[in-house]
Parts: structure tokens; C-alpha cells; sequence
């Protein structure tokens, strides 16, 4: 059998995994690990500027693949910079392993040099988390977390390695297990198909439902199931922030995204439902509004692969665990087989009043007199400008809103987001870790001139690497969502959200050696992002300057129901 | 309403922490926690006594479920179940009360397992209430130290949580 060191075993079941990148940035801890992949070529390694951009880039990859990401991160400061991006994938169930140097096992406990208690500190943010007590289980660890980390509800896993553990004169038989057995830990593989059929018999007798469907759909595999079914029932579609692209975006049935700041059909829709079917999806705070006043009228079906996601706020009629690509295969069947069908005429009459909402209301902004862009018209020109067919990846914030609306996504894993931690910062990274593996595809970063600079620093990566991601900063010289919260909530006393100093955008992409633009005149937008798209090998960062006093709308009456909603800066449902 | 949850778990080191931490993270309440090996030393079983709707005792379940080094959890109060605590009491014993304590001590079936000449020290096990009895019985004036171990339970019966 072969011999091989701690560190090369860590990089040995990298390999064995079938890992192509992994992002990080060396440190004292990881010195063996560092030279033992110095000495192959297999595991590519990804020198980020700052460990949270190493984080994001390993979780976009894994939302546009599926697979885990990989980050490597040094004791201590490298360890705790991680969290955030540790957090990020695990408030989105973003399956991703990420390997932590920690100080040499004799030294853990005596505040040594860059000692952080990892296990600890990234405890509550974590699927689950391993540490390294013996050289001899690096490989059956590793497998073990990438098991964990993308079975059942996927999540990130850390594996901290203390120094010593890696020590290059220290050999240990290498085996990589094919397959591994946790007795604690065996994910759900399918339905009760009990359950089911009890599901499609309450879907085929109702009168007004909707389909409501997350990201599970997404990272599931199971948005062609979710077409099937919604075209098979005739069923209104409403997509999470988190399960944009699960269902295509310009189809009829698809009636937008729901919640704070869902469209006015999706919120009226969910409001009068008679039947709720949700799909990988965890009715969290920013989709039902006031609970107590939640879907007056519908019963709910709630299919999630994680027990604890079903009735945790919002009681459910009939709960289905399991993954939803099965159940919904399994929906899909018993709709094909039954001798009941959807009411025609209940349902043909509900999309009369869904088509009268849409009508209504139906998710347009209002262009004024003035100069200045509406944000909204650089996400619909994008939009046009890339087919609709690009990877977007977005920062937080008025802008991540936007572009949730207005960008339609009709295909899944290409809406990428952070969506239930609200990580600022997140963008540029995600576009990094998404282009990098997608080289042919156009990869963009929606942003603002806040998020941007959480991490303008890998402008820098992007140019050691050749990244050519097309950064679209919509610039509105203010922290938009907070100014807008002070707007409706403070009188518009607009404590600390706008920035003052802010760079030269273009000067500064162009100080990196990459293309830097300013748009500040609609007419232009179309010729300056067409431009911009055509230099296929280099990073573009797009400066537009847009409305600094618009608002997302619609938005919801904080502690409402679902239809209480802000549609305007002057008109409220 | 009070519920014993009974969980068992990887013996491995941060097992425990992990536990605590869900409590502390998401907000649940512990009155009292137990934990040991169990004759397959590989195995730990916690009891953990917390009060909550069945709501938040539902999300306890699950969520504890939910952690990898679990491996069964079993709410005790769902079905008939036994419980007990043990605790040493140690209480000012000088003239009329050396007598006063060891029979209130008898009456509850305790054992005086420490003597002084001006202290006892009483071991007692039953369900919690009984402990609070004993406590409340006795009053505060000579109780010098408490010590209790929280909660251990079990299924009546053949049912059990093992693997």
C-alpha cells in the first residue's frame, strides 16, 4: 500500500474526490499541505486575497455544479475570516468542504501563535465539522465530509488539521474509501408514498392553488420534475429568492417570486390560495410576512428533505420528507395515473384572477422625466444584452432585488445569491468561482458601490487568474435598502447610508489592469454593455450611475399578510 | 409542559458541545442535563429536561436529529416512562435538628452518607418533585450545599433506545 504524509494525503483525497479547484490562501498551519501541493498538478489552487472571498468562490461553485466546494484556510485569523462564507453557504444549505490549518495538537488549548478553537467558532454555522486526532484518518475524514456535506439537506463542513498531523516525515498507509456508512447519519431517499397520494389528492381537488417552490428544486436536481407537474396541473408558479430558475422565468404559469419583495400576483396568489404546495422551500421570515395572518384560506403541503424544515413556522396539513426530485417524480406518476383531474373550469378561473392581478400590477417600474437610470432598466438590459442566459451572480442589497425581479432565469444554478444570510460581499467571488469553472459562459456580478467594496480586493485574483467576469455596479451613491428602510420607516433620516469618498471605479478596475466604464446616460447602456460583453477575455467593471431615490417595491407591510403591500412609494394594496 | 428527552449519541469528543450549543443557538431552554457512557463505550446517552410547547419540543426533536453525532432521540414523556435524580444535601445538624433531619431523611428513604459533628449530609434519589419536597421540607435555614445530577429516564417496559 502507499506511503504517504498527512499533508499528501490531504491533497491525495482531493484527487480521489475529483476536486479541480480549490481556493485559500497559505498560512503557518498549512505549510506541509501548501508544499504537498506544490508537488502535483491535479488540485488547482485558487490564491484569493482575502479567506472569505476563498469561502464564497468554493460556495458558488458548488451552487452552479452542485458538487461541494473546496476551501483551504489557515489557523486562527485565515479560520475565522472563513465564517462568514462558512455561514453564508449554510443559511443556503450550499454543500462545501472547507479544510482549516490549526496549530500543532500539543499546542491547542495554551493561546498559541494564531490559535482559534475552529471546532468551536464555526460550530453553529456548520452541517458538521471533524477534527483531525490522527494522521491515519485523513483519508476516511475527507470522505466523510464530503459525504455530509452534499447528501440529505447539504450544508459546509469544516476538517481542522493541526500542524503536526501533516508532518511530511511522518507516512501512513493511504487507502481512499469507496463509499462510507455513518450509523448516525442516513438522509432520506424517498417520500412516503402515502403521504403522496394523499398530497395529489388534496392538488387535484383544488380550486385555487399554487405551486410555491425554493431552492431545494435547485440544489435537489429537480427543476424538470417541477415543470412536469406545474404544466401537468396547470398550476401558478412562485419561485423563492433562493429558487429562482427552478422554474422557467418567461413562462406563462410562472408568476414571480414571492414575499417582502415578491410580485403583486405571487402575494395576492399565495394570499387567496385554496392549496399550497411548497417545495423544497422553509417559509422563512422574508416570505410569509406575519405568520398568524399567513394564508388565510390554504392548506399546505409541505415536501422539504429536512424534517426540522416542516412545520417550524408554518404548520403544515400533509408533511412529505424527502428529496424533491423523488417525490415529485412520484407526483408526476400518480397525477399521469388518476382518474381525477383538475377542476377545468375552477382552475381556468383562477388564472383569470392571477391574469387580472398581473395586469394590474404586473411588476413594472415607473420611468420618470428625469436623467437619471433606473436601476431597473440595467437589469432588463442586461437581461436582454445576455439572452437571459447568463450566470448572475449578486451581491446584497437593492440591487440583489432587482435583479431577482427583473432578470429572468430559465434555467436553474444560474441565479446566484446570497440569499438567507444576506452576505454583502458575496458577488464578486461567486462570479469568480462560477467563471472559473465555466469559462465559455457569460458570468456576471450584480452589485452596488457598497457591496463591491466588501471584497474589491479580489479585483486582484481576477487578474492573476484571467477571470473575465463582467462586473455591473449599479451605482447609487448610497446603501440603497437601508436608505430605503429609512426612507418608509425614519423619516428619511439617512443615518450612515450613503458613501461618501467613494473611488474611481474605473480607474480602480483599470489600476488592476482590467477595463473600467461609466454609464451615466440611459442611451448609452445598450452600446456600453454590448461592448462590454464582446471583450470575451477581459474583466470588465461597468460604473452606472443610476437613480439614487428609487425603492424596491413591491414591498411588503412589515408583520402583515401577504397582500399588504407597498406597490409604489404612494400606493399600498 | 416539562419533557425528558432522552438522546443517544457518538461518544466523541465535541458531541456534547454540539448539543449545548443547538439548545443556546436556537433559543430552547435546559432545566437539567445528564450525560454518560453507556455499556457500548463507543455510545453516550444525555437526558436533557427542558419545558416548551409542543411546538418548540417538536423542533427539540428534530433538530436534535439533525446533528450527525446523533443517533436516536426519544421524547420520554411522550409514553410511560421512569425518572430519577439523585442528589447530596449537606445541612447544619446541631441539637433538635440531628434528630428532625435523619427521620424527615427516613421518611423520604434517604441515606445519611456523611457525618460530622455539627453536619449531615443526605443522599436522596426519586423524581425531581420529590428532591424539591425533601428541600422545601427541611427549609432553607440549615441546608449549607446542594448538589443534584439532573435527570435520568427510561421507557417502561421492553421498549429501549439502543442502535
Amino acid at each position: 500500500m502507499e506511503q504517504l504524509s498527512g499533508a499528501q494525503m490531504v491533497i491525495r483525497a482531493l484527487q480521489d474526490e475529483g476536486v479541480k479547484h480549490i481556493y485559500g490562501y497559505p498560512g503557518g498551519a498549512l505549510l506541509h499541505i501548501y508544499d504537498a501541493l506544490f508537488q502535483q498538478e491535479e488540485v488547482q489552487h485558487v490564491l484569493v486575497r482575502h479567506e472569505q472571498a476563498a469561502t464564497h468562490m468554493a460556495d458558488a461553485y458548488a451552487r452552479a455544479t452542485g458538487k461541494a466546494g473546496v476551501a483551504l484556510v489557515t489557523s486562527g485569523p485565515g479560520a475565522t475570516n472563513a465564517i462568514t462564507g462558512i455561514a453564508t453557504a449554510y443559511m443556503d444549505s450550499i454543500p462545501m468542504v472547507v479544510i482549516t490549518g490549526q496549530v500543532m495538537s500539543f499546542l491547542i488549548g495554551e493561546d498559541a501563535f494564531q490559535e482559534t478553537d475552529m471546532i468551536g467558532v464555526s460550530r453553529p454555522v456548520v452541517k458538521h465539522s471533524f477534527s483531525v486526532q490522527n494522521p491515519e484518518d485523513i483519508p476516511s475524514i475527507i470522505k466523510k465530509a464530503f459525504h455530509i456535506a452534499e447528501s440529505g439537506r447539504p450544508g459546509p463542513v469544516v476538517v481542522d488539521i493541526p500542524k503536526d498531523m501533516t508532518n511530511p516525515t511522518d507516512r501512513f498507509n493511504y487507502e481512499y474509501p469507496k463509499s462510507i456508512k455513518l450509523r448516525s447519519y442516513n438522509p432520506v431517499s424517498r417520500g412516503h408514498s402515502g403521504q403522496i397520494k394523499k398530497a395529489i389528492d388534496m392538488v387535484l381537488g383544488a380550486k385555487r392553488p399554487v405551486i410555491y417552490a425554493g431552492g431545494g428544486v435547485i440544489m435537489g436536481d429537480a427543476s424538470a420534475e417541477l415543470t412536469e407537474l406545474a404544466k401537468l396541473l396547470n398550476a401558478p408558479v412562485t419561485n423563492t429568492l433562493m429558487g429562482l430558475g427552478g422554474y422557467p422565468g418567461t413562462d406563462r404559469q410562472f408568476i414571480g417570486m414571492l414575499g417582502m419583495h415578491g410580485s403583486y400576483e405571487a402575494n395576492m396568489a399565495m394570499h387567496h390560495a385554496d392549496l399550497i404546495l411548497a417545495v423544497g422551500a422553509r417559509f422563512d421570515d422574508r416570505v410569509t410576512n406575519g405568520v398568524d395572518k399567513f394564508c388565510p384560506t390554504a392548506k399546505i403541503i409541505h415536501v422539504d428533505i429536512d424534517p426540522a424544515s416542516i412545520s417550524k413556522t408554518i404548520q403544515a396539513d400533509v408533511p412529505i420528507v424527502g428529496p424533491a426530485k423523488h417525490v415529485l417524480q412520484e407526483m408526476i406518476e400518480l397525477v399521469k395515473g388518476s382518474k381525477k383531474q383538475p377542476g377545468k373550469e375552477s382552475i381556468d378561473s383562477w388564472w383569470q384572477q392571477i391574469e387580472e392581478w398581473r395586469g394590474r400590477h404586473g411588476g413594472r417600474f415607473r420611468t420618470d422625466d428625469s436623467e437619471l437610470m433606473k436601476p431597473q432598466q440595467v437589469i432588463e438590459m442586461l437581461s436582454k444584452v445576455t439572452k437571459g442566459d447568463a450566470y448572475v451572480c449578486s451581491d446584497v442589497g437593492q440591487h440583489q432585488m432587482f435583479a431577482a425581479q427583473y432578470y429572468k432565469f430559465n434555467k436553474p444554478n444560474r441565479w446566484i445569491n446570497s440569499g438567507g444570510l444576506g452576505t454583502m460581499g458575496f458577488g464578486l467571488p461567486a462570479a469568480m468561482g462560477v467563471k472559473m469553472n465555466f469559462p465559455d459562459e457569460e458570468v456576471v456580478c450584480v452589485t452596488g458601490e457598497g457591496s463591491i467594496q466588501m471584497n474589491i480586493q479580489e479585483l486582484s485574483t481576477i487578474s492573476q487568474y484571467d477571470i473575465p467576469v463582467k462586473v455591473i455596479c449599479l451605482n447609487n451613491q448610497s446603501l440603497g435598502m437601508v436608505r430605503q428602510w429609512q426612507d418608509m420607516n425614519y423619516e428619511s433620516r439617512h443615518s450612515q447610508s450613503y458613501m461618501k469618498s467613494l473611488p474611481d471605479f474605473v480607474k480602480l478596475a483599470e489600476a488592476y489592469g482590467h477595463v473600467g466604464m461609466k454609464v451615466e446616460k440611459y442611451e448609452d447602456l445598450e452600446a456600453a454593455m454590448t461592448e462590454a460583453f464582446s471583450l470575451k477575455d477581459r474583466m470588465v467593471f461597468m460604473d452606472i450611475a443610476v437613480d439614487p431615490f428609487e425603492h424596491v417595491y413591491p414591498m411588503q407591510v412589515p408583520r402583515g399578510s401577504m397582500r399588504d403591500m407597498w406597490l409604489s412609494k404612494t400606493e399600498r394594496t | 409542559m416539562r419533557h425528558i428527552i432522552s438522546v443517544l449519541m457518538e461518544n466523541e469528543p465535541g458531541a456534547l458541545s454540539r448539543v449545548v450549543g443547538l439548545f443556546s443557538q436556537r433559543n430552547f431552554n435546559i432545566e437539567s442535563l445528564t450525560v454518560a457512557p453507556t455499556e457500548d463505550s463507543t455510545l453516550s446517552r444525555l437526558t436533557v429536561t427542558t419545558i416548551g410547547s409542543d411546538r418548540v419540543i417538536e423542533q427539540i426533536t428534530k433538530q436534535l436529529n439533525k446533528l450527525i453525532d446523533v443517533v436516536k432521540v426519544v421524547d420520554l414523556t411522550e409514553g410511560d416512562h421512569i425518572e430519577r435524580e439523585l442528589m447530596m444535601i449537606k445541612l447544619k445538624a446541631s441539637g433538635q435538628m440531628r434528630a428532625e433531619i435523619k427521620r424527615t431523611a427516613d421518611i423520604f428513604r434517604g441515606q445519611i452518607i456523611d457525618v460530622t459533628p455539627t453536619t449531615y449530609t443526605v443522599q436522596l434519589t426519586g423524581a425531581s418533585d420529590k428532591l424539591d419536597a425533601f428541600i422545601e421540607t427541611l427549609g432553607t435555614t440549615h441546608i449549607m450545599e446542594v448538589v443534584r445530577t439532573g435527570v435520568s429516564g427510561l421507557s417502561r417496559g421492553e421498549k429501549v433506545l439502543s442502535l
